[in-house]
């Protein structure tokens, strides 16, 4: 494959989509999917086919508003139809060219006008499944710059230049990773793609990996050039199966077109990618837990040092990323670092995509700018809680991460922001809570969730989790007393500090957030034993800590 | 060399060729271990001793630490499903929306727990970490196959019919 036939290839789907006179999108991600878009999509093949009007009718990834769906998009016109179905195929295909079909309308400019899509730019655009239609959007065209016009250290420089920051949640800046990795001496090098999207309540990776996988795999392949690596893995959930089936074919076809292989683009740079498959370990997400994972052991993670840069898969230097930050790379390298530095805050560049979930009008995917205000993305992007209840906090980073107030919704969203006010940025799922929230609830079910998830490999995690879920029960069944929340705070700090992995680490955050910004609704569990979200069964049998902690 | 020892087969049937063929393809390496044990759950629907004792001496792996990756990674089960499974999704954003008391009537419903089959093998209750679906909660898999926003009523209807089969 050179760029030649890569440009090729674009012109040749361009041509055949020019005889085309309209086209018609039908999301088909899990959200449209599980309400009917498959029949929807045959329906209108169906419409289409018994029409006049030359229709080309394409499934595509995520378009975003969920809530919304089934999606469907009419272009040129850009026109976008929410909750279709497929009785409604025939209107779709009929209105073509005519005034739009009225009942289908969606007036969401509001949603759309504040997102910058970087990452997302393809999804609801091409087939996850065609690589031409990857290609048409200049998909590839990065890596066969970089292979025969960069060298690695100008790859690295550029992705240096370009501010990004991982998007696992660490926000550890991707440049200097590739740096190290391209520094670590050794023949053998691998490249991991980190798609155990274990956050509860995010759903980006999942996405990105269903709705554009090559995107993934041409970010992985720039960095195995730029690091000296030859192998790379994708270790994804077994719980997305469908991203697995749409990883297997992209990969299937890369190998095909020679975007994968041995001397690829007539270089000698060889390079090829396996998946992995996960098991459901939320643990597995640490990366020297995601290691042993795919050495196929227990996802128990190692103290570090050495860190995966030196000493990594089978104790060889290896590049763990997250998906969504492999997927900023090619239009990093396209565009130039500055174009992608020019973006978002000043210490976080670029875009973020977020899961906007829970008690919100529009949930679904969004992909903002670093440094835009909580409050513009979910009043203005997510259109408010809906029902005529009152916003009470919104949850970022996963079981990670912290509850944020109605009174920090002004603060721009970054790295170190989220880090002051208690959270994290994570993976990126949002998911906004309304009065009908019991926030102490909330952080039981998160401590519930590290509990269970904890690998037990160290004291702190596996038991300091426990501790806390007991102690977090007693006061949602009204039964703590001011002792037990002193002696909750207490373990917090605890386990906080001595932990050996991530997991522990941040295990009790959204405890100490929810301490720090509603300790009333704590107090009023212990004292009025009284729950106003009306969550907490109060009276209930009262949990006896175990001889362990009180010894 | 390990494809030589590999142990016989543990019976005629066809699937067994179906793991050893994960296993071949990732040349016998230790560290096929989990892939081949996702074979194995695909094929037959849980792992038994048979099964770990025959992945682990194929590739050569300790037996303990055959069963120690088995016991460790949710996704893996040693019980035989029943022939419905309702998986409720208990991720974040389905618990904001009640997910909870969906488990709670769906236990009450089948007079079993979270992860149990009914007596009668037809009905297995489980509860997933997230299945991703997170914009349409609460989610629940019937048989696998997604629902959103699913309430209490449409819940406990499913599982009458899958009752009364």
């Amino acid at each position: 494959m050179t760029i030649e036939e890569l440009e090729q290839i674009a012109k040749n789907v361009q041509q055949e989509n020019a005889k085309y006179d309209y086209e018609v999108n039908v999301c088909m991600d899990l959200a449209c999917a599980s309400q009917g878009a498959g029949a929807l999509k045959d329906a209108l093949v169906k419409a289409a086919e018994a029409g006049a009007k030359k229709v080309l009718v394409r499934r595509t990834g995520c378009m975003g508003p969920c809530s919304h769906g089934p999606l469907v998009r009419v272009d040129p016109e850009g026109k976008l139809y929410h909750h279709a179905c497929a009785n409604h195929a025939e209107a779709i295909v009929n209105s073509l060219g005519k005034a739009p079909v009225p009942e289908l309308e969606c007036d969401l400019n509001d949603h759309f006008d504040k997102q910058v899509r970087v990452v997302l730019e393809n999804a609801g655009y091409i087939d996850p499944e065609k690589i031409d239609d990857y290609i048409a959007r200049d998909g590839y065209k990065a890596l066969l710059t970089v292979l025969t016009e960069m060298t690695p250290g100008g790859v690295i420089h550029r992705v240096m230049e370009s501010g990004l920051r991982g998007r696992g949640g660490g926000g550890y800046p991707t440049g200097l990773k590739w740096g190290t990795v391209a520094k670590a001496a050794g023949d053998l090098k691998y490249v991991v793609c980190n798609g155990d999207e274990g956050d509860p309540g995010a759903f980006m990776d999942r996405s990105v990996m269903e709705g554009d996988p090559h995107r993934v795999i041409e970010g992985m392949a720039i960095a195995a050039y730029a690091v000296g690596a030859s192998k790379g893995f994708i270790y994804v959930r077994a719980e997305y199966p469908v991203a697995v089936a749409r990883l297997t074919t992209a990969l299937r076809e890369a190998r095909r077109h020679g975007l994968l292989g041995n001397n690829i683009c007539n270089t000698p740079f060889n390079f090829d990618v396996e998946i992995r498959l996960g098991a459901g370990a939320f643990v597995c997400g640490e990366e020297t837990a995601l290691i042993a994972s795919i050495e196929g052991k227990r996802g128990a993670p190692k103290p570090r040092p050495p860190y995966p840069a030196a000493s990594g898969l089978w104790g060889k230097p290896t590049l763990i990323n997250n998906v969504e930050t492999y997927a900023n790379i090619a239009p990093i390298v396209r565009n130039g670092g500055k174009w992608f530095h020019d973006m978002g805050s000043e210490r976080s560049k670029g875009t973020k995509v977020f899961a906007l979930t829970g008690k919100i009008t529009n949930t679904g995917l969004v992909e903002v700018p670093m440094g835009i205000k909580l409050r513009e993305i979910i009043e203005d992007i997510g259109g408010g809680v809906p029902g005529g209840h009152t916003f009470k906090a919104v949850q970022t980073g996963g079981p990670s991460g912290g509850c944020i107030p109605a009174q920090m919704l002004d603060v721009g969203v970054s790295y170190d922001a989220l880090l002051k006010m208690g959270s994290i940025m994570g993976s990126g799922g949002m998911i906004v809570m309304d009065d009908t929230s019991c926030m102490v609830n909330v952080a039981r079910f998160f401590i519930e969730f590290c509990m269970t998830e904890s690998c037990g490999k160290c004291i702190p995690c596996r038991a300091g989790t426990a501790q806390m879920f007991t102690l977090l029960t007693r006061i949602c069944n009204g039964t703590g007393t001011m002792d037990d929340l002193a002696l909750l705070e207490d373990l917090c700090t605890t386990v906080k500090e001595t932990s050996l992995c991530g997991l522990g680490q941040t295990a009790p955050n959204p405890v100490l957030s929810t301490l720090k910004y509603f300790r009333n609704e704590y107090i009023e569990h212990i004292l009025d034993k009284r729950c106003t979200a009306g969550v907490c069964t109060m009276g209930a049998v009262e949990t006896q800590l175990p001889s362990e902690v009180t010894a | 060399m390990p494809a030589i020892s590999a142990p016989p087969l543990p019976s005629e049937d066809k699937r067994w060729k179906i793991v050893n063929g994960t296993m071949r393809k990732n040349g016998f390496a230790r560290h096929a271990l989990i892939e081949t044990l996702h074979t194995v759950q695909s094929s037959f629907g849980y792992l038994d001793d048979d099964a770990i004792r025959f992945v682990a001496n194929s590739l050569h792996v300790p037996l303990s630490q055959a069963y120690g990756v088995v016991t460790f990674y949710h996704y893996f089960t040693l019980k035989p499903p029943g022939k419905h499974t309702c998986t409720i999704c208990a991720g974040t954003a389905c618990y904001i929306k009640g997910a909870d008391k969906l488990i709670a009537a769906a236990e009450k419903r089948l007079g079993i727990a979270q992860g149990q089959t009914t007596a009668d093998g037809q009905i297995s209750l489980m509860t997933a970490r997230c299945v991703g679906a997170c914009s349409r909660a609460p989610v629940a898999l019937c048989d696998g196959e997604v629902v959103g926003e699913m309430t209490r009523e449409e819940m406990l209807e499913q599982l009458e019919r899958w009752t009364r089969e």
